[in-house]
């Protein structure tokens, strides 16, 4: 498959990219000033990602696209990020749900990426895993504390993860992309990933007394460019300059 | 909605080159472990510092203000307790 290598990146530039939009939303509305600037502190840490990886995916694919290209100026159909991702911010605890489902598969993920035979994402992977590694302490001592936590928080937290669960399955989404790039040693060996992100999500949901659904229902797409309504609102924020001045620089 | 509000707590960072802990601020946390993380969050953002050290507010007992003329000010007169009436032999450097 000629172009896994962009694809594979786009994949991974867009989990960040709409994640860091989504916690930008938060930016003056965190519930309080501590957790909003910590909030934003992962947000920026996604976007920095986002942009290391898109200016990178410009280089693979070759048709002098910029980082700020990709980012701003694709179609809804073309971008490639997880469902979970896009999904709504809700109350604090649906943002922290998704966080934390999240950050448990980003962490492993990186910390086979660094093995990649390909440089770039090896170096990309190296900077980004320590960023991740304090996203999922900060989202599993919240998902904690809140599940933990009163009556009151206790159940918002069942509810995020009940609302939430149905879109985890597709973090393990594979397909020819993937397999492609394991063939050519770009991509690691994936295969205890998920089990990781299995002991890491039980453990914390556990000590947070919250209960994994049974319903195994599972919701995915975004791989594949088939996004909930959601994404379109995220890009019509996101994209609004581009489009209105097109190539303004600030 | 609850309105019991977190304890407050000082936070003290050492700086890159510092050798000690400089009061920076002050935020709320639930506990120990959270003020740690805020402080990170909030104080160290722009590379401020390699350490964090966290007080409650609670614990930190102050001089009293209106105490000031009795504990400060006779000191004023004791220009002699300040070591600036020595020559410095010449080849001595850094002092």
């Amino acid at each position: 498959m000629e172009n896994a290598l962009f694809e594979y990146l786009l994949r991974l530039g867009d989990d960040s990219l709409i994640l860091g939009h989504r916690l930008s939303e938060w930016c003056g509305h965190g519930p309080i000033l501590e957790e909003d600037i910590a909030l934003t502190n992962l947000s920026l840490d996604l976007i920095g990602q986002a942009t290391a990886i898109f200016e990178y995916a410009g280089k693979v694919e070759g048709k002098g696209r910029s980082e700020d290209d990709l980012a701003f100026l694709r179609f809804d159909k073309d971008y490639r990020n997880l469902l979970l991702v896009e999904r709504p911010n809700g109350d604090f605890g649906v943002t922290i749900m998704r966080q934390f489902l999240f950050d448990a598969y980003r962490k492993p993920l990186f910390e086979r990426l660094v093995n990649s035979s390909d440089e770039m994402i090896a170096a990309i992977a190296a900077k980004s895993l320590k960023e991740t590694k304090y996203h999922l302490k900060h989202s599993s001592e919240w998902v904690i504390r809140l599940g933990d936590g009163t009556e009151e928080s206790h159940n918002r937290m069942q509810d995020a993860l009940n609302d939430l669960w149905k879109y985890a399955a597709e973090l393990f989404y594979e397909d020819e992309v993937d397999a492609t790039l394991k063939a050519s040693g770009v991509l690691p060996d994936m295969d205890s990933l998920k089990s990781e992100w299995e002991q890491t999500v039980t453990a914390v949901l556990e000590e947070a007394t919250l209960k994994i659904p049974e319903n195994n229902w599972k919701q995915e797409g975004g791989r594949k460019g088939l996004h909930t309504e959601h994404l379109g609102y995220i890009l019509a924020e996101l994209q609004y300059m581009q489009r209105a001045y097109p190539n303004m620089e600030w | 909605m609850s309105k019991k509000e977190w304890p407050l707590w000082e936070v003290f960072i050492r700086s890159k080159q510092g050798l000690n802990h400089k009061h920076v601020g002050s935020l709320r946390a639930a506990d120990e472990q959270m003020a740690i993380d805020n402080a990170r969050d909030v104080y160290t953002r722009r590379s401020e510092g390699i350490s964090i050290w966290v007080v409650e507010s609670a614990n930190v007992y102050a001089s009293d203000p209106n105490e000031a003329d009795s504990l400060y000010e006779p000191a004023n007169s004791k220009v002699y307790r300040h070591p600036t009436f020595y020559d410095v032999p010449d080849g001595i450097e850094h002092m």
